[in-house]
């Protein structure tokens, strides 16, 4: 199963790169990155916080753009244009299908990770920031997150349109960035509300787990065992939303 | 023909969608009863929305029934191991239009978890079978109607399957397209396959099938042999055309005919059955005319398949 789970995600990667909004992304993604060097020109002191800051900012967030507005077609491109009917018909289970889709978008989201990353080091290595250990963490919990909100995306498209899914895949990327916040507010608020809150806090992921974004530009430590955690944490999180999103696309109807 | 193994079958399928905000219930299937035999080419007949379309749905495992049951191999529909002794076209088939011919096979070759060297082998085969060798290494995109629907069926074969199962194959192609798909449809009989396809086609539907079933609004209203079928609708009527026939002629002949049409010097005309037809050649000689043409008509499926359509939207 795992050979066709992997052609699906190669066909699925293939069909990614011919998406236009991939790369009006992309450029976009490195225009941010460069134009950190002219802002550095006219920032008075430490301009290697203000590069990596912008530069790790616009790969999460074009990142996740990506993986919002390709993911959420992922499901429901294939039932629209009915080629999902001559997937289902072939002898494999339905959540394989599902799988391919959902590793076919993130082989896409790594090569265009490794692309912006690479225009990050360039621009570090020209303006002479120290590229550090830290920095690749942070890179790689970015990819993480990247990760879970590709999970989200699918999970949505499995039950409901694109537009939907894109609504509600952004809304938890937002609420998700500040769990922590909600927490803090939700000691200031009633019993009940106090208990919503903390529902909606353990329920939804605590996507600012994956921000070392404050480690890299302070230089503080972020240990094995926290990195440890936090990766378990990622996938644990996108394992679940793969399950859910099996559950519910088993039992769908493909009309 | 009556011993050979069932492969395809169905109990009492039904079913209902929801449609509209307040989920008004709609009936698409109701209860239907099928069995397709080994070795047979088997049509499934309908008016658009009759429910052609769902059945195949149900079949593949695309949608599930609301109760009923169904069979492929006798085993419960979708069963892994019967699936990969089937292949299926679906209506108007879309297609992954970025890859080309050989990569659109192979995909599928690999779903199936062929080894390579056998589909390497397959795609050959395919793409000769359904004469699109030309079309290696085309985009689909660039790929007409009658071609998609050949590479189409190409896929529906990439497993060599025991069982095809084929949603309007003949849907929207000129009449040169239809007529590959029916020699192609022979070809897989002769190779001793099982074809099940759905059809508002009836004349390409009589010309292949051994049995065909028709369904109207959900429900079964005929199955079997088509020769059987056409007998029981049978409405036989001779056509016989003359020429300088006369008016003298024609007021003869006219009391034993149903229909007379006169166009120029010739005349049509309809008789029914076949009672009066010596005494109408008779009249023909006498009046020293020209016989042109006489032809029985004989029924067809059309004649059956639309007394069956007429008496069930009658009934309602």
């Amino acid at each position: 199963m795992i050979g066709r789970t992997l052609s699906i995600s190669l066909n699925s990667f293939r069909e990614n790169l011919r998406e236009k909004l991939l790369y009006n992304l992309l450029i976009f993604a490195l225009l941010m990155i460069g134009s950190s060097i002219l802002l550095s020109r006219i920032t008075i002191g430490d301009y290697h916080r203000l590069i990596l800051d912008i530069g790790l900012a616009s790969i999460n967030l074009f990142g996740v753009l990506i993986a919002i507005f390709v993911g959420i077609g992922l499901v429901s491109k294939e039932i629209d244009r009915k080629t999902i009917y001559t997937i289902v018909s072939k002898p494999i289970p339905r959540y394989v299908f599902l799988l391919g889709k959902y590793f076919g978008l993130v082989i896409t989201l790594l090569a265009n990770t490794a692309v912006m990353v690479l225009g990050l080091l360039v621009v570090l290595y020209v303006m002479d920031v120290p590229i550090t250990g830290l920095f690749f963490q942070s890179i790689g919990l970015i990819f993480l997150e990247l990760m879970v909100i590709t999970a989200v995306a699918l999970l949505f498209s499995t039950f409901t349109s694109s537009t939907l899914s894109a609504i509600f895949t952004l809304g938890i990327y937002v609420i998700g960035h500040m769990s922590g916040d909600l927490k803090e507010l939700a000691k200031k608020l009633d019993e009940i509300s106090q208990a919503i809150i903390n529902v909606v806090y353990y329920v939804l992921p605590n996507l600012e787990r994956f921000n070392l974004k404050g480690h890299v530009i302070h230089g503080l430590d972020f240990g094995a065992s926290d990195m440890a955690l936090t990766i378990s944490y990622g996938f644990a999180y996108a394992g679940l939303l793969l399950l859910l999103a099996s559950i519910i696309f088993q039992r769908r109807d493909f009309q | 023909m009556a011993t050979s193994t069932i492969i395809l079958k169905t109990e009492a399928l039904r079913k209902t969608f929801k449609v509209g905000f307040w989920g008004r219930q709609v009936t698409a299937l109701e209860g239907l009863d099928l069995e397709v035999r080994q070795g047979e080419v088997f049509g499934f007949l309908g008016p658009n929305g009759a429910g052609k379309t769902t059945t195949l749905k149900i079949l593949m495992g695309l949608i599930y029934p609301t109760s009923g049951q169904a069979w492929l191999f006798g085993k419960p529909i979708g069963d892994l191991d019967s699936k990969a002794r089937l292949g299926f076209l679906p209506e108007s088939p879309y297609f992954y239009d970025y890859l080309t011919g050989a990569e659109f096979l192979r995909f599928y070759g690999d779903l199936f978890g062929l080894s390579g060297p056998v589909v390497n082998r397959r795609i050959g085969e395919l793409l000769e079978l359904v004469g699109m060798a030309h079309a290696r290494d085309l985009q689909l995109r660039k790929f007409s109607k009658g071609m998609l629907q050949r590479i189409g069926i190409a896929q529906a074969l990439i497993n060599d399957p025991e069982l095809v199962v084929l949603d309007e194959p003949m849907s929207g192609l000129d009449p040169i397209g239809r007529k590959e798909i029916r020699d192609l449809i022979l070809r897989l009989k002769e190779a001793g396959k099982t074809i099940f396809f759905s059809s508002h086609i009836l004349h390409d539907a009589e010309m292949l099938c051994d049995r065909v079933s028709i369904l109207v609004k959900g429900r079964l209203v005929a199955m079997g042999r088509v020769s059987d079928l056409i007998g029981a609708a049978s409405t036989h009527s001779v056509e016989v055309l003359v020429e300088g026939l006369g008016s003298d002629g024609l007021a003869q002949v006219k009391p034993l005919t149903e229909k007379v049409t006169v166009t120029g010097d010739r005349a049509l005309l309809t008789l029914k059955g076949q009672q009066s037809v010596n005494e109408v050649l008779e009249r023909i000689r006498t009046a020293k005319a020209k016989l042109i043409s006489l032809t029985p008509q004989n029924g067809s499926l059309e004649d059956l398949f639309m007394r069956e359509v007429r008496e069930q939207r009658g009934e309602e």
